[in-house]
């Protein structure tokens, strides 16, 4: 992983604490046993403990931070670890399973990430294996995977209507030995939401990984727009910081190449992902301080939204941003997080239907989100 | 004024200031694990007065690794046939219970929290107690009467590491002592309550999941010695039978590695290194599967494999 700057770190307060601690995880074995106390809890809530964990382990400095919160980071990388050698297994499976597909399959999000060994795989915390496949084998690779076990977890005619007519993927579906989680998409955005990426230049510009010509991941400018995609069209505050920490991840080790940064802009435009490329550049620089080029700054700026849109971005983003655990929280948060919720369905759905959704959603509860 | 020599214990505060602090958030250790426990709840309060004094209070500034709570949540279930929930740092691991399982939900809670949170360590379900510095292990089948037996050993010279959650450490494979109360059930507390007439228990709840459940207090020596570790020695997997004559049957390692690693929690987060550690103790000891119908002929069995040298 490229270093991080080496500006002189500011003293983090308790509502920082957690943004500072990735920022710099150098300085972690200084924290006092409160600062590690609040820093312990804030990593677990955001999801991000193992993240954390791997940051100082990969520094060579575990063995330097007191005992009893190391133990905390020693448990979180035990189960990271647990999680990539599923995923990695489960994977296979479903390679195997959709051996007869004559298409591609392309892993997604944190099973790619780990298929890849990317600096941000060590240590993060995932439930579930995302796999894209071509529309017109969508069906054919559904009943591959569930003569292979595989089975949709929501039964309610309502969600797998909701799922097969409005979503970019079908309902969850969980092996039936294994228990393990499985998305199978066709795209990276539901197909009534506001912009349409294509899907088929996503598949077409997939690379292999591993060797195998079917198994592939999304090329990283695509990757990058699909975690930026994900994280604004999502509202979903619990994993806020720890996506925006992801894509801060993926610039820094994709940017180190020259070649990544010219045209993607270009590739944002063409997929209509230019405005979630912008915020993503906005607020990991702001948040992480994220190195990107001025001219690719400039360029983005093509996905800028009119300036009262950005003014409410800013200010509800300032609040979306902060670590989801109580200490970080004030009056506004909870407001500031459900327009960020509300926001993403809206992005996701036009209002004729969101509201209906929405109303159902309220009524009929253990029911899709 | 000159400061106590020994830290102040739970005991040491009265009802009235015990349950202030509750309500606030009380800070103790136990064994390696440092708890802050917050309720308002008058039965949690009695709970931990029964069967918590002898667990040292911590600092304010001190380390937490479990901050739980025992609450009613809000709404008309406050009043009508109340409710109580179990919060990890504002997680709800389980379904709300009723209110009158308050004490044994918070019990059931840290075990959770160790048994989810402390990967450090390799978990099992097992009841463990120690003699001149060598572990006694008893995996936890269902009816096997492994807390009965732990219950009946500490009383009589064996000290209680755990009766619920053996952790061995990877690093030394040593077992860390957790010296909670005892959990019983049903019949068990009353065998226990005759077999040791001085005993303490918490009050019993009844109708939970498992029954009628009352906690028994950790003897006050196995608190004090909470930090010394224990060397495995025996792995016994016993069954409690009504009128058989007892049996201990010698038992294979391979064997007994697959049923251990069956009792193991975290058995397949740990991977190679569970595989390793307990390949590691299952070499390092006489591993036996045991019937038993009577107590005192279990314990003299024990106490005679205590003496054997090895």
């Amino acid at each position: 992983m490229p270093s991080r700057p080496l500006t002189p770190s500011p003293k983090p307060n308790a509502k920082t604490l957690l943004v500072h601690a990735l920022r710099y995880p150098e300085t972690a074995p200084a924290f006092t046993l409160p600062e590690w106390d609040l820093l312990i809890r804030q990593a677990r809530h955001a999801d991000l403990l193992g993240c954390l964990g791997a940051l100082i382990k990969a520094r060579g400095l575990l063995d330097q931070v007191a005992l009893q919160p190391r133990q905390h980071l020693i448990s979180a990388l035990r189960v990271a670890g647990k999680i990539a050698q599923t995923a990695r297994w489960e994977v296979q499976q479903v390679r195997t399973a959709l051996a007869p597909l004559n298409a591609p399959v392309v892993i997604l999000k944190g099973a790619a990430y780990t298929l890849m060994d990317l600096p941000i795989a060590p240590g993060r915390l995932f439930y579930d294996v995302d796999v894209m496949v071509p529309e017109t084998s969508l069906a054919q690779a559904e009943l591959l995977l569930k003569l292979h076990g595989w089975g949709s977890v929501k039964t309610s005619v309502y969600d797998q209507r909701y799922y097969r007519q409005w979503m970019h993927e079908l309902p969850p579906m969980q092996h039936a030995a294994r228990e393990t989680m499985l998305d199978l998409h066709h795209n990276i955005l539901p197909r009534t939401a506001r912009f349409h990426p294509d899907a088929e230049q996503l598949l077409h510009s997939a690379r292999a990984v591993g060797g195998d010509a079917q198994l592939r991941v999304l090329a990283p400018q695509d990757m990058v727009l699909h975690s930026a995609t994900h994280l604004f069209h999502e509202g979903e505050s619990r994993h806020a910081l720890r996506d925006l920490f992801d894509l801060d991840g993926l610039l820094r080790h994709f940017g180190a190449d020259a070649v990544f940064w010219s045209g993607l802009v270009q590739r944002a435009q063409q997929l209509e992902l230019a405005r979630p490329l912008y915020y993503a550049l906005r607020y990991t620089q702001r948040i992480f301080a994220t190195p990107i080029p001025p001219d690719v700054c400039a360029s983005a700026h093509a996905g800028e939204p009119g300036r009262l849109t950005l003014a409410l971005m800013d200010t509800l983003c300032a609040r979306g941003f902060r670590t989801p655990h109580p200490s970080c929280n004030d009056w506004l948060t909870p407001a500031a997080r459900f327009a960020l919720y509300v926001r993403g369905h809206w992005l996701r759905m036009p209002l004729h239907r969101l509201i209906p959704h929405l109303v159902h959603q309220t009524f009929a509860p253990n029911s899709a989100d | 004024m000159t400061a106590p020599a020994q830290p102040m214990t739970i005991g040491d505060l009265s009802p009235a200031a015990l349950r202030k602090t509750l309500a606030a958030g009380l800070r103790f250790r136990v064994g390696a694990f440092s708890i802050v426990a917050r309720s308002s709840l008058p039965s949690v309060a009695e709970g931990i007065a029964a069967v918590y004094p002898d667990y040292p209070i911590l600092e304010n500034d001190a380390f937490i690794d479990f901050a739980v709570r025992v609450a009613t949540p809000l709404g008309a279930r406050a009043v009508v046939r109340p409710q109580v929930n179990f919060q990890f740092d504002g997680y709800q691991p389980f379904k709300p219970l009723p209110q009158a399982q308050a004490f044994p939900l918070l019990e059931w809670g840290l075990n959770w929290c160790a048994a989810n949170h402390a990967h450090q360590y390799v978990i099992s379900h097992a009841a463990v107690v120690e003699k001149s510095g060598r572990a006694l292990i008893l995996p936890g089948t269902p009816g096997s009467g492994k807390s009965t037996l732990c219950a009946a050993l500490i009383q009589r010279g064996w000290r209680l590491l755990s009766d619920e959650l053996t952790l061995t450490d990877p690093e030394t494979g040593m077992v860390i002592p957790l010296p909670r109360p005892v959990s019983l059930k049903n019949q068990s507390i009353d065998v226990i309550r005759s077999f040791a007439p001085e005993t303490v228990f918490s009050a019993a709840a009844y109708d939970t999941l498992k029954g009628t459940v009352a906690h028994l207090r950790a003897p006050r020596a196995s608190i004090v010695r909470d930090s010394e570790s224990a060397l495995p020695a025996w792995l016994v997997f016993p069954k409690y039978q009504a009128e058989v004559t007892l049996q201990l049957t010698p038992l294979n390692r391979g064997q007994a590695l697959v049923r251990l690693a069956d009792n193991t929690f975290n058995y397949s987060v740990l991977g190679l290194t569970a595989f390793r550690t307990l390949g590691d103790l299952v070499r390092r000891c006489d591993c036996y599967d045991f019937t038993y119908s009577e107590l005192d002929d279990a314990i003299q069995a024990f106490d005679a494999l205590a003496e054997t040298q090895r």
